[in-house]
């Protein structure tokens, strides 16, 4: 089953707010996936000289100090380290990639989650409330993110199983469905050089995006390609550095409802996590159309 | 007026209230306040009372619905008014998809646009869209009518045995075995009061009608040797 949600803020005077409009929603989809939840987070930038990276320690005693030690040897730049539950979010000069790179040749016990200049990723097996409170996303402010309640069916429950999954800097994809040629498109993109960190079917859709923005479509031609190279169900919701965007299957047997006032859009794979929108009694309200590509940006238009 | 406020009451508690009401009830007027887009809300009602819901609901509202009256002040999930027996379901809204899915009796009248799959194996029901219809809607429909004043998505029909389809808008590709039909005084007729029955207004004058060609379900002799 599983449920996503995506809350874009237009009004920056919401967005002190972000994360506990967001917990409520993420909360509302607890029915639709118990295993395990997830959310991408888009705040706090670092400045342009730096990234941040989001860390996942299956041990809960990690000693991240060492690991700190350890990148500040590596990159002679002395990292910033807020830990949150089992994840820590790292702050550190240069690009993301080489300390992608560094930590899978170095640090196998440890997982990326997500990496760019703005976003953070925390996922976690349990109920999305309780998630939501392990990684204090209630006090988190910015201006949009995305979140995802699994209810597993292809792959295992686990924390690496679970979504968002990161595709690009600051690009992540949550997904309601299943893909049936994930496999075949897997093997397809591991022999162009892609690197995967898990059997599943979303993180094949996360990483074919990630290659067609890279290759320079824009977010909107590389979710239009899928439609032609995606074969499942799929809901997807994908989160960028100023953007959100909105995809259903030709099918469109997975749910989506969309929500737009002056200050806020909000998708959700059913009602009960728009309802407590601030104005949602005004919102217009509609069901997005099967294999139309929806997308917004701080930049304006959709 | 008896008021349920969902925020106060599980859907449970309302619906195990209106499952419990005789059929010589006195308490036939009912408000249900909140929805927050719960499902499964009113579903199963087998008496003549009227309920009133004031917001957005989700999966299955008035599914199985037999004699009662719903109004929906807002728009639902998926399956409104899934199989049901009789009575009526009003959504001032937009539906999902599967609105009025295999209903066998009553009338369904969507003021707004439906989904997919709308009234898909439909046994008897009637369903009034005063918007569009989505992808597949009609699909196995089997006895009833649907009638859409906006436009029907690709492959309507699909699959149909018996039932009447009427579309004031554009159609995309028609489903296999679903062909237009002559539009006669007596089809005019019975759509000006399916649409009064409903509420709906809307100019007929630019209805197609839409059915089964037949071909699909009948046992043909030329196909003799495919069976042996």
């Amino acid at each position: 089953m599983c449920g996503i949600v995506g809350l874009f803020l237009k009004n920056p005077a919401l967005r002190e707010g972000l994360g506990a409009r967001f917990a409520t929603m993420l909360a509302g989809m607890a029915d639709r996936g118990p295993d395990s939840a997830g959310l991408a987070v888009f705040h706090d930038p670092v400045p342009e000289s730096e990234c941040k990276l989001t860390l996942f320690a299956p041990d809960p005693n990690h000693d991240w100090e060492s690991l700190g030690s350890a990148v500040a040897a590596a990159f002679s730049s002395t990292p910033r380290i807020d830990v949150r539950s089992n994840h820590a979010v790292l702050r550190v000069a240069g690009p993301a990639g080489r300390v992608v790179d560094w930590l899978a040749a170095n640090r196998p016990d440890i997982r990326v989650m997500g990496y760019g200049r703005l976003i953070e990723v925390f996922k976690d097996k349990g109920l999305p409330g309780d998630i939501t409170e392990r990684f204090g996303v209630g006090g988190m402010g910015g201006t949009h993110a995305i979140g995802h309640t699994r209810m597993a069916t292809e792959s295992a429950v686990t924390t690496e199983h679970s979504h968002p999954f990161i595709a690009a800097d600051d690009v992540c994809l949550v997904h309601n469905g299943s893909l049936s040629n994930h496999n075949r498109l897997r093997l397809r993109l591991q022999r162009r050089g892609l690197r995967f960190e898990s059997d599943n079917d979303t993180e094949v859709a996360a990483r074919y995006f990630a290659h067609r923005l890279n290759e320079g479509a824009s977010l909107k031609e590389a979710m239009e390609a899928g439609l032609d190279d995606l074969d499942g169900f799929y809901t997807f919701a994908v989160g960028t550095a100023d953007g959100f965007a909105v995809l259903r299957d030709a099918f469109a047997c997975k749910p989506a409802v969309l929500a737009e006032t002056d200050d806020w859009v909000a998708m959700a794979s059913e009602f009960r996590s728009l309802a407590d929108l601030p104005g949602v009694d005004k919102a217009t309200i509609w069901e997005p159309e099967p294999s139309i590509v929806y997308t917004w940006s701080h930049e304006g238009g959709s | 007026m008896t008021t349920v406020d969902l925020s106060a009451s599980s859907v449970r508690e309302l619906n195990a209230r209106l499952h419990a009401l005789p059929a010589d009830t006195n308490e036939t007027a009912w408000r249900i306040a909140e929805p927050k887009g719960a499902h499964a809300v009113a579903a199963g009602l087998t008496v003549p009372v009227s309920v009133e819901i004031d917001g957005h609901v989700g999966y299955y509202c008035g599914g199985m619905n037999r004699a009662a009256d719903l109004t929906i002040n807002g728009h639902c999930g998926t399956g409104v008014a899934e199989n049901m027996m009789s009575g009526s379901v009003r959504v001032r809204g937009n539906a999902s998809q599967c609105a009025g899915a295999s209903g066998h009796g009553g009338l369904l009248a969507i003021e707004g646009d439906a989904g997919p799959r709308c009234g898909i194996s439909m046994k008897g029901v009637d369903i009034v869209v005063g918007g569009s219809v989505g992808h597949m809607s009609a699909f196995m429909a089997q006895s009833g009518t649907l009638a859409v004043c906006g436009d029907a998505g690709e492959d309507l029909g699909d699959s149909i045995y018996e039932a009447t389809i009427y579309v004031g808008g554009k159609t995309g590709r028609l489903g296999a075995d679903c062909i237009e039909k002559e539009m006669t005084p007596e089809h005019l007729a019975r759509l000006s009061a399916l649409l009064e029955r409903a509420g709906i207004e809307a100019d007929i004058s630019g209805f197609r009608r839409f059915g089964s060609a037949r071909r699909l379900y009948h046992f043909r002799v030329d196909n003799a040797d495919a069976y042996s």
